[in-house]
């Protein structure tokens, strides 16, 4: 394996993704990143000269909306997915400003 | 000798587009509605949905970037900016980092040293965050997503501003540009226009930029020029203690009149951006670009020119009326109707400026219409009714816009046109008042003035001025 994952950057990553890892995770999730990051590495032995830059899979572009409302108040059905409701709010834990 | 230190301030401006519906979903951007009832699966981030790109949101971003000097980047696309804040339902806000639809700009300001410009660094397109409410009761935030999805421009100045003044000036500039676009509003209280202020220090005469902070919740200009004094000092004392500034960003408190550190140190500002993939990217043609420049409307400096040549009023008018899209456009369909323009002009120069300041509002809150002001102007042409009373009628008119015609009818203020009522009404008062009525025969050409408003008064104001003038005199000097 090229890459070697240090603690510190798995300590960091799992802050960015507010992730609690054990010490046997921490390991574990080490091997696989430098695994992920040794695949992508193979991409940099690709030969891209006279290569036109990709900004997306597929080859569409221009997919737009007319400025037109469609959507009604369906409030019942998105707070169904709510961890929890109040007065018609989503609640979630205390999140200071 | 004391160090003497300049200040260098960028602008990060983020302005609500005047678009129907969000950025990504068919949902209404109308202000208001009770909590959630403007959502859908995209707008508050549910897992499967499909974002698509509102093409009125382009159009709104492309028109004040051609508006601003900028170039339009053909190709651009979306990114995605990742960060967990529960005002955000996705946990990344869809953005533009790489390739941001409008570069290189700039706007002309004018300061007191002349033109200067300010340059513009880039304009992207974004989406709005949800709004956060703290639950005493359960000591929770409560989220309402109805804001969430709502399109924004974000325009990036370079930090070429040097003072609060400048940046007033440049904000200014900014808003009416958008104003006259027609893309937004553009209200600071109302938040469809808000301002982070990045500033730095250095001695003056330095080449490189001090560290700089950047400041948010800046909700007004003069919230603007009192944060930019308050950090300048802050900064300052920090350098002259021997100590560094710290690059993170301040929340103003306006009543404090201080700042804090919004994020501590361990937060990390790492956004891991990368391409929206539900999100294909945008081209934009020439013949896009013609189509938008081809319905870019009058902007100031145009209009502003084309009233000197049509209209005979006074360039300070022009000045004022111009500087509220609003208000001009009142000022044209009024002229439209009653084909009066120094009349209207004087109207707005001086009873609505008027009242505007007395009730603390700005010329984008004037509620009453331009048939109403045209009607009022023909009510006083055709003397129906005099100028103190049109000024009443006018008041009325400002805070709740009614008909001017039948306001006056509704109220019994026609003039006396009477001949026979008012001939009694002044012979009554040339009898109850022999001292004025010497005093003016003895050549004291004052005294007239003391009977006409004494004649008003017993006509309740409801006289022609002009006309009580003509018949006093004919009656004294009989």
């Amino acid at each position: 394996m090229a890459n070697i994952i240090d603690d510190a950057t798995i300590d960091y990553v799992g802050i960015l993704a507010k992730l609690a890892l054990s010490d046997e995770e921490k390991e574990q999730a080490k091997k696989d990143m430098g695994r992920m990051l040794d695949y992508i590495d193979k991409l940099g032995e690709l030969d891209t000269e006279g290569v036109e830059p990709m900004t997306h899979l597929f080859p569409v572009q221009n997919v737009f909306r007319e400025d037109v409302v469609t959507n009604g108040d369906d409030r019942d059905s998105m707070l169904k997915n709510a961890p929890g409701e109040k007065n018609g709010m989503f609640v979630v834990p205390k999140t200071i400003g | 000798m004391a160090r003497e230190y300049e200040t260098v301030i960028g602008l990060e401006v983020h302005v609500e587009l005047a678009t129907k519906t969000k950025i990504f979903c068919g949902c209404t951007t109308a202000f208001g509605g009770a909590p959630n009832t403007h959502t859908c699966p995209v707008c508050t981030g549910m897992p499967g949905s499909l974002p698509v790109l509102n093409k009125q949101v382009v159009e709104y971003a492309m028109a004040v970037g051609l508006a601003t000097n900028c170039n339009i980047t053909r190709h651009c696309k979306f990114d995605r900016k990742n960060y967990f804040y529960p005002d955000n339902p996705q946990n990344y806000q869809i953005s533009q980092l790489y390739l941001p639809i409008c570069r290189d700009g700039y706007v002309e300001i004018e300061t007191e040293e002349g033109s200067k410009r300010v340059g513009i660094h880039e304009i992207h397109m974004e989406e709005d965050a949800g709004k956060l409410i703290h639950d005493e009761d359960t000591n929770c935030s409560l989220v309402d997503y109805n804001r969430s999805g709502v399109p924004l421009i974000e325009i990036v100045s370079e930090p070429d501003m040097r003072s609060a003044e400048e940046v007033i000036a440049y904000l200014e500039k900014l808003r009416l540009i958008i104003q006259y676009l027609g893309a937004s509003d553009c209200k600071l209280q109302e938040g469809s226009m808000r301002a982070d202020v990045n500033l730095s220090v250095r001695e003056v005469g330095a080449k490189e930029y001090g560290t700089r902070t950047e400041m948010k919740n800046l909700n007004s200009f003069r919230a603007i020029a009192r944060a930019i004094a308050g950090e300048r000092s802050r900064q300052i004392a920090l350098l002259e203690a021997g100590e560094a500034v710290i690059q993170e960003t301040r929340r103003w408190d306006d009543a404090k009149e201080t700042s804090y550190a919004m994020r501590s140190k361990e937060d990390a500002q790492d956004y891991r951006y990368f391409p929206d993939p539900d999100l294909t990217p945008v081209y934009i043609s020439d013949a896009w670009i013609e189509e938008v420049k081809g319905r870019q409307p009058e902007l100031r400096t145009e209009k502003m020119k084309r009233y000197k040549e049509e209209f005979d009023i006074p360039d300070y008018d022009i000045e004022i009326i111009t500087g509220s899209k609003h208000m001009a456009d009142i000022f044209e369909a009024c002229v439209a109707i009653c084909n009066q323009p120094k009349k209207v002009s004087n109207w707005l120069m001086v009873e609505t400026l008027r009242l505007l300041k007395e009730k603390e509002m700005d010329p984008e809150d004037i509620r009453f219409s331009p048939e109403n002001l045209a009607k009022l102007i023909g009510l006083t042409e055709q003397k129906v009714i005099n100028s103190t009373v049109a000024k009443e009628v006018f008041e009325v008119m400002f805070d709740s816009d009614v008909d001017p015609e039948k306001y006056v009818e509704e109220k019994g203020l026609r003039t006396v046109n009477d001949e026979g009522a008012l001939r009694k009404t002044i012979e009554e008062v040339i009898a109850a008042n022999p001292q004025s009525v010497e005093d003016y025969k003895n050549g004291k050409d004052k005294a007239i003035g003391f009977l006409v408003g004494q004649t008003m008064k017993a006509m309740k104001g409801k006289a022609d001025p002009a006309s009580v003038n003509a018949l006093l005199k004919e009656l004294l000097n009989s």
